[in-house]
């Protein structure tokens, strides 16, 4: 009797399957945008710049970010109210949420993709999860002077299974090695200078780097060498000229590199800064429209593009990294929050929040090549950030 | 008797604020000022004020801290910590304005 069943199950699973095919596909031109303001994300494909889907109940995003699993088949997207949300792009669905925190910032996933990493404000420190099943695995709270939390920014993954973040409140770098999950080796690096903002790591893997908000220059940890401790870089940017009002932190995301020559914003300063990486020195200061906040360089390393502190802010620049001169100076239109660039750089997608609008740009003409509407967008995160150290 | 005790508030209000009239923000202000409280504030309170890099606005964290406190704090920033001083973009009243909305708590509707 049971026998008979076994061929209509099997037409049947034959038929579901060839039906499955038509919608058989990759991820790798896959992205998320945040609508900030709503709690969604929306799901969207730069091959035909199309938005796919709407995936809701992601609760507060204002300063939500994303790291994708190794398969590139999950969004991890952490949340301001400490919600950390596993998103499966193939179903369009949220897969798993938790609340971990009262207030998070954002987040990092490991070397061996088990391990996701969030960086908390309240209460200050990280905690890690383990990546399929986001249960608890450990805790790191960021302790320091008599006892006091620090908030924790500048979450990223290293080289050799190791999570790098700075303490804002406490001046400090430390780096965890997770190669026991549950007992993390913490080493800490003090005095590294007041109020690190955020911070990046090289592609190789090798260099953190921590913007500092209270003091001018940079904090460096080789990570090759950190036996020889933070030392201290640019110290003398901002020196002698009184700074303005920061109105938006600036974020140090990726690396905005060409060649050896590294692009930075300068903290309360309408200038990007141009560093050679073979002696950490000032090479140049690029004048722009405003106090810059995402510095990014296209990925073959040609043009750097810039967006701006409210209320400078409706404004895009475009540096020719050649002769470090700006070459273009867009306004899409109100708040330019974030941008992304396509895996091989010809798009770079841009959110304008106040104008509810997703900006298509074709980077070769710097032409606006499509638009596609989103409520209140801000991070853009493409799936080729997972397999890039320290994204 | 009521009249009087509205004159009366009236008066203290235009005395509080140091003699400028404390005009009420047009409605359409109104909407740009909750919008940059949400949006701008935000970034560093969170956009549901709960706090960030920047501490909570709620009700609740404000009580027991004076208007002319909070009101200065917005107009001119705190040194040595990332609040920037706002003057150069909101009047007195407009801070008054969002001062007295933060102790009422802003809906988190966007």
């Amino acid at each position: 009797m049971r026998r008979n069943y076994a061929l209509p199950l099997l037409l049947l699973a034959l038929l579901s399957l060839s039906a499955c095919s038509h919608t058989l596909r990759g991820t790798g031109d896959l992205g998320v945008v945040i609508e900030r303001a709503s709690g969604s994300v929306q799901l969207v494909e730069t091959s035909g710049r199309t938005a796919l889907q709407r995936i809701e109940g992601l609760g507060d995003l204002s300063h939500a970010s994303v790291v994708y699993s190794r398969d590139t088949r999950y969004a991890y997207v952490f949340g301001r109210d400490g919600g950390l949300t596993r998103v499966d792009l193939l179903t369009a669905r949220i897969d798993k949420r938790i609340l971990q925190s009262g207030n998070s910032i954002g987040g990092a996933i490991s070397q061996d993709g088990k391990l996701v990493a969030v960086s908390n404000y309240t209460p200050g420190g990280v905690k890690v999860f383990t990546a399929d099943t986001l249960e608890l695995v450990a805790e790191i709270p960021a302790e320091y002077g008599d006892g006091q939390l620090s908030k924790v920014v500048g979450l990223v993954d290293a080289p050799g299974q190791r999570f790098i973040f700075s303490l804002f409140d406490a001046g400090e770098i430390w780096s965890a090695d997770m190669h026991d999950p549950a007992n993390p080796k913490i080493t800490k690096f003090r005095n590294i200078g007041r109020q690190p903002y955020d911070a990046l790591i090289t592609p190789d893997g090798r260099y953190y780097i921590a913007g500092l908000f209270g003091e001018d220059g940079l904090a460096l940890l080789d990570l090759w060498h950190p036996e020889k401790g933070v030392k201290r870089i640019l110290p003398h940017y901002g020196r002698g000229e009184k700074k303005l009002p920061v109105y938006k932190m600036p974020h140090l995301e990726g690396w905005a590199m060409a060649g050896h020559y590294a692009f930075l914003p300068a903290v309360g300063h309408h200038e990007v800064l141009v560093m050679d990486m073979n002696n950490w020195q000032e090479v140049a200061r690029i004048p722009t429209h405003g106090q810059p906040v995402f510095v990014m360089a296209r990925p073959d390393g040609r043009q750097v593009w810039v967006n701006f502190a409210h209320p400078r802010n409706d404004t895009l620049q475009v540096i020719d990294t050649a002769t470090l001169r700006i070459i273009d100076t867009l306004t899409p239109g109100k708040a330019v929050l974030h941008m992304e660039f396509t895996p091989r750089g010809e798009q770079l997608w841009v959110s304008v929040r106040d104008e509810d609008r997703i900006d298509i740009f074709d980077t070769e003409t710097v032409q606006r090549i499509g638009t596609l509407p989103a409520d209140k967008p801000s991070g853009i995160f493409f799936t080729d950030r997972a397999h890039r150290i320290g994204l | 008797m009521r009249q009087q005790i509205v004159q009366l508030t009236a008066l203290l209000s235009i005395l509080a604020i140091g003699g400028t009239a404390g005009a009420t923000p047009s409605a359409e202000r109104q909407a740009q000022l909750l919008h940059l409280l949400k949006q701008d504030c935000g970034s560093c309170h969170g956009m549901t004020l709960k706090g960030g890099l920047g501490p909570a606005l709620l009700p609740q964290n404000l009580t027991g801290k004076p208007d002319a406190m909070l009101i200065q704090t917005v107009l001119d920033g705190r040194p040595g910590t990332a609040m920037p001083p706002w003057r150069t973009m909101l009047s007195h009243d407009e801070v008054r304005w969002l001062v007295d909305n933060l102790r009422k708590g802003v809906d988190d509707a966007p």
